[in-house]
């Protein structure tokens, strides 16, 4: 699929990505809940997940996210290769 | 009579506060106010020399505060302006020197004289900072067009709320240094993408202009001198102040820009 904004040029320029990145910084500053507590959030999940599967620690990512007038905690965790919920067995 | 307080504060440092200050201050004063810009940036005082009226200092803030003059006897008259005085801050002193209820008392005395008392508040948001909310019924926070500013202007409007009981409907924001061309090519945040994004209203939108320079220079507030459209843009916001329904003209879009939005094809 061509897109208009690319080809009139008006995708590039980096105001988007200001705003886009306040968007997302200003939703992180906003909440109430302490960094501390999210890191211990963070700890606690890891170790009840890693219970059921084997993930990738190394590569987690946890942010907040606006969907929709809405904030929600939006968690990446990659599990490994050789899990048994990808076998599926 | 019971004048207003209004704080100028914007979290970030350099973004302009005291240019604000003394503008807004000295386009209300021309429109018939009666007014006391406050200097709360105890140790760092400039709104002095902004307005170029450092060599008339005697008495400071501390002077006030510690009782050794009444706060009249401290005020320096703006002879270009009927109406427009300054309290200028002390420059030896550290800001502990002051506590929040020496403040919030004297800006109480101060209003039951003047129409409007602007205090222009120090960067951060320390003790100082306290100490210049505090005594405020509204918050005019100067913005850059910048994503640490965006954040900072943020975080401040949070804490206004918060600690200065300044309530949200009393909070509005003035835009400062826009620069049209880098808007044009999007390279520069807008100043409807800024309202979305802290969602507070806007005063009054200042184009980046040297003329500020040469006006620091010389120690003028380019409202006093004259015609220019930097000048407009400070009475203007001045004016929205006062409750006047003054339109933004200049604001932000190109035509091809309006004609895209039109038809869906642009942000
Ligand atoms: N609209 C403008 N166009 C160009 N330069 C500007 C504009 N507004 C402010 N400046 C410049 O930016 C600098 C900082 O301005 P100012 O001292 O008013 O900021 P401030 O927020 O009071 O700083 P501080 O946090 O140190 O008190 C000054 O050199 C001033 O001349
Ligand atoms: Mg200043």
């Amino acid at each position: 699929m061509f897109d208009f904004r690319k080809i009139f040029g008006l995708d590039i320029g980096s105001k988007k990505a200001a705003k886009e990145r306040l968007r997302l910084v200003l939703i992180h500053d906003r909440t109430t809940i302490s960094q501390e507590k999210l890191e211990n959030m963070k700890r606690d999940l890891i170790e009840v997940i890693s219970r059921y599967i084997d993930i990738d620690v190394s590569d987690l990512e946890f942010r907040m996210e606006a969907q929709d007038e809405k904030v929600a905690l939006v968690a990446n965790i990659p599990i490994t290769e050789n899990n048994e919920v990808i076998k599926g067995a | 009579m019971s004048g207003k307080a209004v704080v100028i504060t914007s979290g970030k440092g350099g973004v302009g506060k005291t240019t604000t200050t003394a503008n807004l201050g000295a386009a209300l004063a021309l429109q018939g106010c009666s007014v006391v810009l406050l200097d709360a940036d105890i140790g760092l005082r400039n709104l002095d020399v902004v307005m170029g009226l450092e060599n008339r200092i005697v008495y400071d803030l501390i002077n006030v505060i510690d009782g050794t003059v009444e706060f009249r006897k401290a005020l320096i008259k703006d002879k270009r302006v009927d109406g427009l005085y300054l309290l200028p801050a002390a420059q030896t002193k550290d800001k502990d020197a002051v506590s929040p209820e020496q403040m919030k008392k004297l800006i109480e005395d101060i209003k039951t004289e003047f129409d409007y008392v602007l205090i222009d508040c120090p960067a951060g948001i320390e003790q100082g900072f306290l100490n210049a909310i505090i005594g405020a019924d509204e918050a005019v926070v100067v913005v850059t067009p910048e994503v640490s500013s965006v954040r900072d202007a943020d975080r401040v409007v949070g804490l206004l709320d918060k600690k200065g009981e300044i309530p949200m409907d009393n909070i509005s924001m003035l835009v400062n240094r826009i620069r049209m061309d880098m808007v044009r090519k999007k390279e520069m945040l807008d100043v409807s993408d800024i309202e979305e994004l802290l969602q507070i209203r806007v005063l009054g939108v200042i184009p980046d202009d040297e003329s500020v320079i040469v006006s620091t220079n010389k120690g003028e507030p380019v409202v006093l001198n004259g015609k220019n459209h930097l000048a407009q843009a400070y009475r203007d916001a001045a004016g929205r102040m006062l409750g006047q329904d003054i339109p933004f003209n200049e604001r932000n879009h190109s035509f091809v820009g309006t004609v895209l939005r039109f038809f869906g094809l642009a942000e």
